[in-house]
């Protein structure tokens, strides 16, 4: 074991405060989406005798256990309310950790825009590669109609989802509190399990006006779809709730029952540093570069962290540690570049932990891989893809989170979003985007310029540099992390003393699936 | 008399009497031998003896009651005396023959002055002539003259069927009343009235007599707390004794005893008007409960002049001239509710503070149950005055930790704090007068939040209590209605309970202890979560019933259903469906610990459902009848 030091002048108040600035922003952000439709809306809502979507949650959760909330923020910098009408969730509920989503009803009614189709699409990979329990608290009027052009096709992708899911031995239950109509219906029409609740849940596929427009049938909502008309003549409720907190209390009777091991909680010693370190160790400014040992003194048991290959390959750190009693592999990027020697020493870490089945976790903070003559003839690209291979191809769970900056091929080669990470979390200050804003900026200036030149034209500077501020400020807006947060790039952004937390809990989602590395299955590795 | 020594002793009764004639059993190197119903097979007292023999079955009458079983297991172990303990055949006459004729040492008095005392009648004739002031006395009503009266069974004590009869419309009532409960109670029926004095209190005198002709009497005690004519707080010396007055009482009291050739310890009971006069009332021939007063401040063993008297020894200096050091209260607890109705369950928690003298039938774990007596303990404390030993004995009450059941504590602690008993001004009706001190709202808010707390550090796993990655709202549970919310926050604990924030600092909880900081003070709180939940602290005490978080719907009792306050037989149901009652109107008669309680009418209504039979069993909270109303 070595356990690692962390000297008490990495630590910085300016950085600190710095950081939390940024928290605040992404909290008040949070703010809007806790706030859901609004006063107004919320008031009604609590008016008819009805649970709000996070008081449903945690009446559903176990007592005192802990929830991880997930993409709180998606729809942000859309034309949607943050949150996207949906609160999703990951928690404990008769001590097995389950995925929680509900309708937010007092956002629209809870109808599904196209950012909610997003979260949703992404809750349901989470459950399907972790083989959680999905609860789903339906509320919700349906596609958003003006949007339906853009819902509507893909949105059909959640049925599918469901009843895959459930084939592939994934519990699904649907407790329906409020209205499930149109294509909603078949949510609790493909779930393993249904639960209504008394004079509020209405589930239909055609309402009164709709079956009167069609057939000229007269008919009202509770013969066409209440869940009492559901659970004594169509079938479709399994159980039929007094009220709210009965159908919460026949959900947990139902997981009670699933006959699954709960979640396996593991005995851990604390880091020996202390996690508030945590806000004050990364600069907001991403050019400054910290030392992630720093960051993992802060997060792995007992400090204690096993370095591979320390003395090559020097700026991207891996080793192995333990995270909340669970073995994981760790990549971490210390000097922000990806040389050849980091990308060959990355490619055979994750082989190794490959082949001791042992899942990884990417604490990102990269500009990508070096450019340049001398490493282009070096053959970084080969180096490079060897890691990216190495990642791509790997079979034990990973996990990333953002701590800094997230360039270029470095987000690809440090498990970014399209690798398939099991969870991918970012700090609030994180950024993530092809290049740097000034970068984007100056080559498009620099190419600018040659175009002109090449068409003997003047190359008019004060456009230039109007162009240039431009690039940078929608670059900049673009990569930041509440920019790649709303649009579901990430599972949420956390406070950097959450970091343990959240990744001992996820460890134990994904520990709680089984998982073997890949032995030899690798692409070809160019040589 | 030949002096016979006392080696292997069966005590005739159980619990904490047991428990204590064991004590000086060990100390005198005496062998000793239990008896157990089938109830006790686990008690204390019977793991404490060396030997025990089995009584099979678990009422009185079966069991400790029977005289012929209770000999020949005396016989059977090679006991050569038996002591009876207080209660059940301890003033039995023919029990205490029957011992002697089966050649066995019998620990108490001669069967005659035993027969004698026994008929309140009888004695009080033999006290007249014997010079003791007595009050006068009527066996039939018509005879009685002059209101308040007072009706009493003639046989046993305790208070049993004991009335006061204000006037002429109630006496006949009582006088029967007293008869029935006399007669389940005693086996006689025998009542008689008497005059009532008003604000008496009581003081009774322990004497103690040897075969060698020395009759001492070792001060007086007071029992004037008293419920239901049953003595809950007794102390030494009288606090309404003067030392003229003290001299006048021992005077009667060993006259008393004289008169009826007494040996062995007894106490001869007086009631004493305001003015100081003092009637004869009985005299208990036997070992009393409250006889730890006055070993604590005689600094005697009663129990082992008990057993040196049987074995026809002379009485000791110590006890020939008895000295009187400082002061001594005994408290008893008993397993009842505020009305006294008696309480049944599984202690699971009794925890004594130091530096009191407890004398209890029971432990951690033992079973209060519905067949026998519900005192829990007697708590005994001894100080140079008066005010030092209630200090001590109200700050011990307050420490003692007693989960399972529901005591009268907390009355206790009231009553020592009384400025009344501070003051000395109580008499036998005191307790229906007073109203104990109500707690603070803090105790309740503090200890809600402190089992909160405790039951969500029990449930804590390796992640922070109710962690949340983004912002949520607190975790909340209730207790009867009572609403707390908390919430574990980077910059602490936030807490509100029924929507007031409390100023709170928490410094640590586990599953059994809190230590909290709430408006600047900071308490250890110490919490025993379960179903009920129990909670003591510097504060008081506390018994929580946690809310359900999701009511089952429908399971809420029929509106208007009266519910058995306790387990019991059912005695008499005089309600019938379709009976128009008035609130107060009594619709079934319960028999509990051989007390009868009335189940009334709370509101005016029509009784629609009748729910059990005369001679059904009952447990607590059972639906009997249900009154709906308009």
């Amino acid at each position: 074991m070595t356990v690692l030091t962390s000297r008490p002048d990495v630590l910085s108040d300016e950085r600190r405060t710095a950081m939390l600035e940024q928290l605040a922003l992404v909290s008040a952000e949070v703010e809007k989406a806790r706030g859901g439709g609004g006063e107004k809306y919320t008031a009604r809502h609590l008016a008819r005798g009805k649970l709000l979507a996070r008081q449903r949650i945690e009446l559903l959760l176990d007592r005192d256990a802990p929830f991880l909330e997930l993409m709180p923020v998606a729809a942000y910098g859309s034309p949607f309310p943050v949150g996207a009408s949906l609160v999703c969730g990951i928690g404990r509920v008769e001590g097995v950790d389950c995925m929680i989503m509900a309708n937010d009803p007092t956002v629209r009614g809870g109808a599904s825009n196209p950012w909610s189709a997003r979260k949703t699409g992404r809750a349901m990979d989470i459950v399907r590669e972790n083989r959680l329990p999905l609860i789903f608290l339906v509320e919700s009027g349906g596609a958003d109609l003006p949007t339906q052009a853009e819902i509507f096709i893909p949105g059909g992708a959640m049925f599918r989802n469901l009843t895959q899911l459930s084939a592939a031995g994934i519990p699904t239950i649907a407790l329906v509190f409020g209205n499930s109509t149109a294509g909603g219906a078949y949510v609790p029409g493909m779930s393993d399990y249904v639960v209504m609740v008394r004079e509020r849940a209405k589930v239909f596929l055609g309402g009164p006006p709709l079956v009167k427009m069609a057939t000229g049938e007269e008919s009202d909502d509770e013969s066409l779809g209440g869940a009492e008309m559901h659970a004594r003549v169509s079938g479709l409720a399994d159980q039929l709730a007094e009220d709210e907190g009965d159908c919460l209390r026949l959900g947990r009777d139902i997981v009670r029952r699933l006959n699954r091991s709960g979640a396996q909680d593991r005995p851990s010693l604390p880091p020996r540093f202390d996690e508030e370190g945590l806000l004050a160790i990364a600069s907001t400014d991403l050019r400054v570069p910290f030392d992630p040992r720093d960051v993992l003194a802060r997060v792995v048991d007992d400090s204690d962290f096993d370095e591979f290959k320390p003395l090559y390959g020097s700026s991207l750190v891996t080793g192995w540690a333990r995270i909340h009693g669970w073995p994981v592999g760790i990549l971490a990027n210390a000097r922000g570049v990806l040389f050849s020697e980091e990308s060959e020493k990355a490619a055979q870490f994750i082989q190794l932990a490959n082949s001791s089945d042992t899942p990884l976790l990417f604490l990102q903070n990269t500009t990508g891989y070096m450019v340049g003559k001398e490493y282009e003839q070096d053959g970084i690209i080969k180096d490079g893809a060897k890691m990216i291979n190495a990642v791509a191809n790997s079979t034990v769970p990973h996990l990333t989170v953002v701590i800094g900056a997230s360039y270029g091929a470095g987000n690809y080669g440090m498990c970014g979003r399209a690798f398939n990470p099991r969870f991918l979390f970012s700090w609030p200050h994180a950024k993530s985007a092809v290049m740097g804003p000034a970068q984007l900026a100056g080559v498009l200036s620099i190419v600018g310029r040659q175009s002109a030149e090449s068409r003997g034209l003047p190359y008019d500077e004060e456009q230039d540099a109007m162009m240039r501020q431009l690039v940078e400020t929608q670059i900049e807006a673009e990569s930041l992390a509440l920019a790649n947060s709303g649009r579901v790039y990430d599972d949420g952004i956390i406070d950097p003393r959450d970091t343990r937390t959240v990744l001992g809990y996820c460890l134990g989602v994904v520990n709680g699936t089984e998982f073997r590395g890949v032995r030899g299955g690798f692409g070809v590795f160019r040589m | 008399m030949n002096a016979r020594p006392v080696t292997r002793l069966l005590v005739a009764n159980r619990g904490e009497i047991a428990r204590r004639v064991f004590r000086t059993c060990r100390t005198l190197g005496i062998a000793t031998v239990a008896v157990f119903s089938d109830a006790d097979a686990f008690a204390p007292y019977v793991a404490e003896a060396d030997e025990a023999v089995h009584l099979p079955g678990n009422a009185p009458a079966e069991t400790y009651l029977r005289g012929d079983l209770l000999i020949a297991a005396a016989l059977s172990v090679g006991a050569d005396a038996i002591h009876p303990g207080y209660g059940f055949l301890s003033e039995n006459a023919g029990f205490a023959q029957a011992v002697l004729d089966a050649g066995l040492i019998w620990v108490g008095p001669p069967p005659a002055a035993i027969d004698t005392m026994g008929s309140k009648l009888r004695s009080k004739e033999l006290m007249v002539a014997a010079g003791v002031p007595c009050l006068p006395s009527w066996t039939s009503p018509a005879d009685a003259s002059g209101f308040p009266l007072l009706v009493k069974a003639s046989a046993g004590g305790g208070g049993r069927g004991m009335r006061i009869v204000r006037g002429p419309e109630e006496l006949a009532a009582a006088f029967e009343g007293a008869q029935r409960e006399a007669l389940s109670a005693f086996g006689d029926g025998t009542v008689f009235l008497e005059p009532y004095v008003e604000r008496p209190r009581h003081v009774e005198v322990q004497v103690i007599a040897d075969t060698h002709g020395h009759t001492v009497a070792l001060f007086e005690r007071d029992c004037s707390i008293q419920r239901r004519h049953q003595k809950v707080v007794e102390e030494a010396p009288s606090p309404a004794v003067s030392p003229e007055l003290r001299e006048a009482l021992s005077s009667a009291a060993v006259a008393a005893a004289q008169a009826v050739d007494y040996e062995g310890v007894g106490t001869v009971e007086f009631v004493l008007d305001p003015s100081g006069a003092f009637f004869f009332l009985e005299m208990n021939t036997r070992l009393q409960v409250e006889h730890p007063v006055t070993e604590l401040v005689t600094g005697l063993d009663l129990v082992a002049l008990q057993i040196a008297v049987a074995s026809g020894d002379p009485l000791p200096p110590a006890a020939l001239s008895p000295s009187l050091t400082g002061h001594a209260i005994e408290a008893r607890i008993y397993a009842e509710d505020a009305d006294y109705l008696p309480q049944t369950g599984t202690l699971s928690l009794v925890s004594w503070p130091e530096g009191v003298r407890v004398d209890s039938g029971f432990e951690t774990g033992s079973v209060v149950g519905v067949h026998y007596d519900a005192m829990l303990a007697k708590v005994v404390a001894h100080g140079s005055t008066r005010a030092q030993a209630t200090a001590r004995l109200a700050d011990a009450l307050s420490r003692t930790r007693l989960h399972g059941v529901v005591t009268n504590r907390a009355l206790l602690v009231s009553v020592l704090r009384s400025p009344e008993w501070r003051d000395n001004d109580v008499d036998t009706g005191f307790l229906d007068r007073f109203t104990p001190a109500e707690p603070g709202p803090e105790l309740h808010q503090i200890h809600c939040l402190a089992a909160a707390l405790a039951a969500a550090a029990g449930r804590r796993g390796v992640f922070p209590s109710g962690w949340r990655n983004v912002s949520s709202q607190p975790q909340w549970v209730s207790y009867g209605g009572t609403r707390v919310d908390y919430q574990h926050t980077r910059n602490g604990l936030e807490a509100s309970v029924d929507g007031t924030p409390l100023d709170v600092h928490l410094w640590s909880a586990t599953s059994t202890q809190v230590d909290l900081t709430v408006g600047g003070v900071r308490r250890r709180i110490e919490v025993s979560v379960g179903e009920p939940t129990y909670i003591d602290s510097a504060l008081g005490h506390s018994t929580l019933v946690e809310d359900p978080r999701f009511p089952i719907p429908g399971s809420a009792l029929a509106e208007g259903s009266l519910t058995a306050p306790m387990p019991g037989t059912v005695l008499r149901v005089t309600a019938v469906v379709g009976d128009e009652v008035k609130a107060g109107d009594a619709l079934v008669v319960l028999e509990a610990m051989k007390m009868e309680h009335a189940v009334k009418a709370v509101a005016d209504g029509t009784v629609s459902d009748v729910l059990v039979e005369p001679g059904a069993q009952v447990d607590a909270g059972a639906v009997l009848v249900v009154v709906s109303s308009g």
